[in-house]
């Protein structure tokens, strides 16, 4: 298939369709609503379901149920939205059901603005409701990647039972790019044992099976203990398995920038600007914010002078790559919130001062 | 009147009483005894066969304990009519 | 059934007995709650229906958050207020499937109102069945968008004043002027006569569903003796006397189509 001019919400959300996506339920909400718009064209025609919800609160717990049948399903929204998701997110982790969604990312707090962001990345990353869980949460950074991505979201959502959220910011959501979609999924009938289906699709040589119970309840002490002890278990595994990133000019990076998504994208243009001027610098591109990529920049901070995090928020993934590199090498933060994106010329800037700053430090150990 | 009687799961009965409520023949009581959870469960005591079956009690119980049957009455022998020879009798 | 040899004389007939929707379990409900009354006339309506077996239930948060375990069929538990959200998700990936949800006052009125009204108001094909009983049950007592003017309750501790908090609402009412609706009753458990009646339309408002008119709701007038610090016995009779002349029994809305089926009041 040809690359075509794809604009990124509507591409996800047509790669959503050929994943095998078989129903969305959403809310309008800027600057994700086209992806809601084409799923209202494309979902009826391919008889599939497609229903604008009264609310996010509503939209999230439809998704619930759906989930709980074992179909493909999903949900988009924007940070305004996602908050009010969080009580459907704990409910579908709790009752480990699997489904992907969409966060396009504006500014905040409150109605904040519709430009694009990064300050969902505690709500989604960190605590994207109340208990012990973690949603997988991919962060792809060009329109292409997002596609594919929206694939993988549903694969891993299905494989592992979990909530995949992919993470996106209002830049991405909005712009075009040239971009391929995947071929069409042949849909699976099947549904997964677990789902609520009613019993008689479920019968097995004429025999009636038990009854499915989808819940996220567990009154004893010991009980919800041992579910817990159960979930950590399944989020080990993920963290075994699922672990992505992207490097660039990292081998004899002595300064490495660190930024996911938007940021990720423009940090990179600054970092082959740099390497042009021969500064020593690399690109860490976290594509799995969950799970996060500690092990490797921990092993790059064994030779890596110093960190600079770059994010279109206050400093929310800093905290990660400060733990994961310890005391090993100083982590540096160049952030821009109220929806604007990071400048070439800041990153470049703030890599320089580091650079000569750890340069400065070498000649005063060698003296 | 039709006879009946009913068979009280006792194990699951919590003597709310709304059988006793609704029974029109007074033939329900409460047990001396405690069952498992801790309740006094209702039984039926009915020395002189007043129950009729008519399952009021069943249809209030919210522990679903009652299961209700009623006595076919059974058919004392009589003669029967004949015409032509002919048992005009029915079976039932 | 009493199965008997062929050429033995039958003595008694089974009049009653537990519907087969129902598991064989000990209920957590306190003694005299008409939730166990409600949970055997749904029982025994799927039971006549035949649609155990496809039928898919979704549970509330409230007294009622552990229904799907004693109801002998395929079963989900909501959040509080969004059984009919997660139940409309059911649904429209499972049109062939029964789907109802099982909602008290709190759940349904007060924290679950919008998602009730919106799945009405789209005549989602799912039934409702509505247990009002003025009161919070799992909490422990407190006020209910139901509770009645004047009632005591552990957060109206003077009795619910309606200056501060309102009317008590009227659901049936309510739901019967949505479009979407196609059958909103209110019914009673306080008695026999009234249990039957109830039983009645829970029926009627599945048969709407299966045959795909729409949206259809029972409200069903209840007791919680424990919540009421009231007997069982006193209990009913308080629904009798003080709770119909404010939810007065009745059909607020039959379609055309369940005109011949509906329960006499």
């Amino acid at each position: 298939m040809a690359k075509e001019l794809l604009k990124g919400n509507v591409a996800i959300a047509e790669a959503a369709v050929r994943a095998g996506c078989e129903a969305y339920f959403g809310y309008p909400i800027t600057p994700q609503t086209e992806l809601l718009e084409h799923m209202s064209k494309r979902m009826p025609e391919l008889g599939r379901v497609f229903l604008q919800a009264e609310s996010e609160v509503a939209a999230v717990n439809m998704v619930y149920g759906a989930a709980s049948a074992g179909v493909r399903v999903m949900t988009s929204s924007s940070s305004p939205g996602i908050s009010l998701m969080q009580e459907g997110f704990s409910y579908i982790a709790g009752s480990e059901v699997p489904a992907v969604v969409v966060d396009v990312m504006r500014g905040g707090p409150g109605l904040g603005n519709i430009q694009p962001s990064q300050a969902d990345y505690n709500q989604v990353v960190k605590q994207a409701g109340h208990g012990d869980f973690h949603p997988i949460v991919l962060a792809p950074s060009t329109i292409q990647e997002s596609i594919d991505m929206m694939v993988l979201s549903f694969d891993l959502a299905e494989k592992y039972r979990t909530l995949v959220f992919m993470v996106l910011d209002g830049a991405i959501g909005q712009m075009m790019e040239p971009a391929e979609l995947p071929p069409m999924r042949e849909m699976n009938e099947k549904r997964p044992s677990w789902a609520l289906t009613g019993q008689s699709k479920r019968r097995l040589n004429g025999r009636l099976p038990d009854k499915n119970v989808v819940t996220s309840i567990h009154l004893g002490g010991d009980e919800l203990n041992a579910f817990n002890e159960k979930l950590q278990a399944k989020l080990a595994q993920i963290t075994a398995n699922e672990v992505r990133y992207e490097e660039s000019y990292i081998e004899d990076a002595e300064i490495i920038v660190v930024a996911f998504g938007t940021a990720g994208r423009v940090a990179g243009t600054a970092v082959k600007n740099l390497r042009q001027a021969n500064v020593p610098v690399g690109l860490f591109r976290p594509i799995t914010l969950w799970p996060f990529p500690e092990k490797r920049l921990a092993h790059l901070a064994e030779r890596a002078k110093a960190f600079l995090v770059v994010e279109m928020n206050a400093g929310q993934m800093l905290h990660d790559v400060r733990e994961a590199v310890g005391c090993q090498a100083p982590v540096e933060f160049l952030g821009r919130m109220g929806g604007l994106l990071p400048f070439t010329n800041d990153i470049e800037k703030e890599v320089q001062t580091i650079w000569r700053r750890s340069e400065v430090l070498a000649l005063h150990q060698q003296n | 009147m039709a006879k009946g009687r009913v068979d009280i799961d006792v194990d699951r009965c919590k003597g709310c009483e709304l059988c006793r409520e609704a029974c029109p023949q007074n033939v329900l009581a409460l047990a001396d005894d405690l069952n498992g959870k801790g309740y006094r469960p209702v039984i039926l005591l009915d020395p002189l066969h007043d129950c009729t079956g008519c399952a009021l009690c069943a249809v209030v119980c919210p522990d679903g304990c009652i299961t209700v049957y009623r006595d076919v009455p059974q058919k004392t022998p009589k003669k029967e009519p004949v015409l032509n020879g002919k048992s005009l009798s029915l079976a039932v | 059934m009493v199965m008997l040899a062929p050429n033995q004389q039958q003595t008694e007939k089974l009049i009653y007995e537990r519907p087969h929707s129902l598991e064989e379990v000990y209920t957590h409900y306190c003694p005299g709650c008409t939730h166990g009354i409600a949970h055997r006339l749904i029982a025994e309506v799927i039971d006549e229906l035949d649609i155990q077996e496809r039928t898919i239930l979704v549970a509330p948060v409230g007294c009622a958050v552990f229904a799907y375990n004693y109801f002998a069929f395929d079963s989900a538990e909501a959040a509080h207020g969004r059984a009919p959200a997660m139940a409309t998700g059911i649904k429209r990936v499972n049109p062939d499937s029964i789907v109802f949800t099982y909602q008290g006052d709190g759940d349904l009125a007060s924290i679950g109102i919008a998602e009730a009204i919106h799945a009405a108001s789209r005549g989602e094909q799912l039934t409702v069945i509505f247990i009002n009983n003025a009161i919070y049950g799992m909490t422990g007592g407190q006020m209910a968008p139901t509770s009645l003017l004047g009632q005591v309750t552990t957060s109206s501790p003077t009795g619910r004043d309606a200056q501060a908090t309102g009317q008590p609402m009227r659901i049936a009412e309510m739901m019967a002027g949505l479009p979407g609706v196609v059958y909103s009753v209110r019914r009673s458990l306080h008695d026999a006569r009234h249990v039957i009646q109830a039983k009645q339309a829970i029926k009627t408002a599945f048969e709407a569903q299966m045959q795909g008119l729409g949206f259809s709701i029972v409200e069903l007038l209840s007791s919680c003796p424990t919540n009421w610090g009231m007997s069982p016995a006193d209990a009913v009779h308080w629904v009798r006397d003080e709770m119909i002349p404010v939810y007065p029994l009745g059909d607020y809305k039959v379609a055309e189509a369940l005109q011949n089926k509906r329960g006499r009041n």
